[in-house]
């Protein structure tokens, strides 16, 4: 579902070349839930932005789904992004001014799905999330935990093949946190691929890929 | 996404940020309304200066005695030098030529007026019946039935002046004096008010062969010639001239004017005045777009991370300068409507202060503080939009 091949990354700092990624190669097939560790820098946020297609390899080849998406436009990763690929981020990224219900119903106003329908879709994956009685508060006034899950039914609202985290848990507490990868796991057994970035060691131990990084170059790779 | 949806995301925006919103729409607002203010003050000066002269008569063709040195004004007038006199005769003979309507020829001067012990000065005009109709005047009591001469002594007084004299309201078939010789009133002039500087209620109008008595001369001030169309004015004019100076011994000694060359030159003089007035009016505006411009970048790098997060969530970089854009164009088609709301209630008000002075802003004036205001709004929001829409993904979600 995913290949990587020859995958690089180089950043030019001053006049010192960063290596974020050093010629990664990588299947992932569909459905599978896979976690990436590694200390800071190691490059495993870059690869995941790779994956995201928020990022552009320096060289290599990306197959996502048997297509060449590294050669595509703007617009058209940008539509690649939309319908195959949901994010989940440390910080939430909630649009601050927008209810719950509407941040969750952003992918779908970006895609052009008609009113009526919008509202039924974020209303039923209000009800999967659990959120119902929130659908109508800005994020301000969410826990950590719910905001972590409006950001999940946002980002599997079109859903997504392959589901991106990136710290998913780094700004929750153990409770909270763990109702989210319980969230994640549903995801994952709906038959979502879910790739999961982290440096919390009981996370990363629970997905069934466990991959390990330093340096821009994978180290480890156990099943 | 549709068009419809990005409208409305962006007006969500836009209300969101309160303040942001109203100082940007006030500045675009009082643009706008300073553009159609303006505009309505010079439109109103114009529109005066239209009514003064259309106040003296249409397709007025004038003849002063004197050479013109120069196009334009009332050079005989100005220099007062009359190389020849123009005489009644002269008019006289203006009755015949093709085109001309009716002619009334015009003596002025002042002279004191006096009536039952009260006297004062006044302003004397001397014509015959034809003048009343070519200046548009109107009796309101009696008559003026005065031709070329010889006629009764016969005086039509203006309103003021027939109100201060007889404050009875008795002022027909009563005697008045001027100078040495004595006037019957036969008629009483409406009120007009003010016309050209010139307050005809407080004239006085006798003969014309009474008038030349009265001053001692045989020369006229004026003819006044009213040519029986607007296309004939000018075939009139030169026939005048012509058979004017035939009469000269084929000296031209004798300036024509026509009022339409007149008033078409301040015509074109106060429109070119109130469309400069519109531009410099417009400099606010464009300081508003300057002002919008500003917020706006303030605006992308306060909202990086949201730009961030709508690439990641499959936003196209059209699309965020489509929402970008369009919160601008709310901002300034608020701020328009605003503005002309300010715009025309202010022009009102003036109205109100100033009621000789018609001041309604140009039928242009809306559309062009509108098309101003939206085209600035844009072009001071595609910098911004344009620089949204090429943040790097990557960067703007790492940024707080």
């Amino acid at each position: 579902m995913i290949s990587l091949s020859n995958i690089s990354r180089f950043f030019t700092m001053g006049d010192q070349e960063v290596r974020a990624l050093n010629h990664i190669n990588l299947d992932i097939p569909g459905g599978e839930y896979l976690s990436v560790m590694g200390p800071s820098g190691s490059g495993k946020s870059t690869l995941l932005n790779i994956i995201g297609l928020l990022d552009r390899p320096t060289s290599g080849t990306y197959l996502l789904e048997n297509h060449n998406v590294t050669a595509l436009s703007e617009a058209e990763q940008a539509k690649v992004r939309r319908e195959h690929i949901g994010f989940i981020f440390q910080s939430f990224h909630l649009v601050p001014r927008l209810t719950a219900a509407e941040n969750i119903e952003l992918p779908l106003i970006l895609e052009g799905v008609p009113p009526a329908e919008r509202k039924a879709r974020v209303a039923t994956v209000l009800e999967e999330t659990d959120l119902m009685d929130r659908a109508t508060h800005r994020p301000a006034e969410l826990s950590g935990g719910q905001r972590q899950r409006v950001a999940i039914a946002r980002a599997t609202i079109l859903k997504p093949a392959v589901l991106l985290a990136d710290e998913p848990t780094g700004n929750l507490d153990h409770k909270t946190g763990a109702e989210v990868v319980a969230l994640l796991e549903k995801l994952h057994h709906g038959g979502t691929t879910v790739i999961v970035v982290t440096h919390d060691r009981e996370l990363g131990n629970r997905a069934h890929r466990k991959i390990q990084m330093r340096d821009g170059e994978i180290v480890t790779d156990e099943k | 996404m549709k068009n419809k949806d990005a409208i409305f995301l962006s007006f969500h925006t836009v209300v969101s940020y309160r303040l942001r919103a109203f100082l940007i729409l006030l500045a675009m607002a009082l643009g706008v309304a300073a553009v159609v203010v303006l505009t309505s003050l010079g439109e109103g000066a114009r529109r005066f200066v239209v009514n003064q002269f259309s106040s003296l008569g249409t397709n007025l063709v004038i003849v002063l005695p004197g050479r013109a040195e120069t196009s334009g004004g009332f050079p005989g007038a100005l220099v007062g030098e009359t190389p020849r006199d123009l005489t009644l005769e002269d008019a006289a003979s203006l009755a015949t030529i093709r085109g001309v309507r009716r002619y009334a020829p015009l003596n002025v001067g002042a002279t004191e007026i006096s009536a039952g012990g009260r006297l004062r000065e006044i302003t004397l005009l001397g014509s015959t019946a034809n003048m009343i109709a070519i200046r548009g005047m109107k009796i309101a009591q009696g008559y003026f039935a005065a031709n070329n001469g010889p006629n009764p002594a016969d005086i039509v007084l203006g309103a003021a002046l027939a109100n201060e004299l007889f404050p009875l309201g008795n002022a027909i078939g009563q005697r008045v004096r001027l100078g040495d010789r004595r006037f019957r009133v036969t008629g009483v002039f409406a009120a007009q008010g003010e016309s050209m500087g010139f307050n005809t209620d407080e004239i006085a109008l006798i003969p014309v062969d009474h008038a030349q008595a009265l001053f001692n001369t045989q020369s006229l001030f004026r003819i006044l010639i009213e040519a029986e169309s607007r296309s004939a004015i000018e075939p009139t004019k030169a026939a005048v001239r012509a058979a004017l100076t035939l009469r000269h011994d084929g000296e031209e000694d004798i300036t024509v004017i026509t009022q339409d060359a007149i008033l078409s030159t301040f015509d074109r003089i106060l429109t070119a005045l109130t469309f400069a007035v519109a531009g410099i009016a417009a400099i606010s505006l464009a300081v508003a777009g300057i002002l919008v411009m500003n917020v706006m970048l303030v605006a992308v790098s306060q909202r990086t991370a949201e730009i961030g997060l709508l690439k990641a969530l499959g936003a196209t970089g059209k699309d965020i300068k489509r929402l970008f854009l369009m919160e601008t164009l709310w901002l300034s088609l608020a701020g328009a409507a605003a503005g002309m709301g300010i715009g025309y209630s202010g022009a009102f008000f003036l109205r109100l202060a100033y009621p000789q002075l018609p001041a309604y802003p140009p039928h242009w004036a809306g559309l062009a503080a509108i098309a101003t205001a939206l085209i600035t709004g844009i072009v001071a929001s595609l910098l911004p939009a344009i620089r949204a829409s090429k943040l790097d993904p990557v960067l703007a979600l790492s940024k707080k």
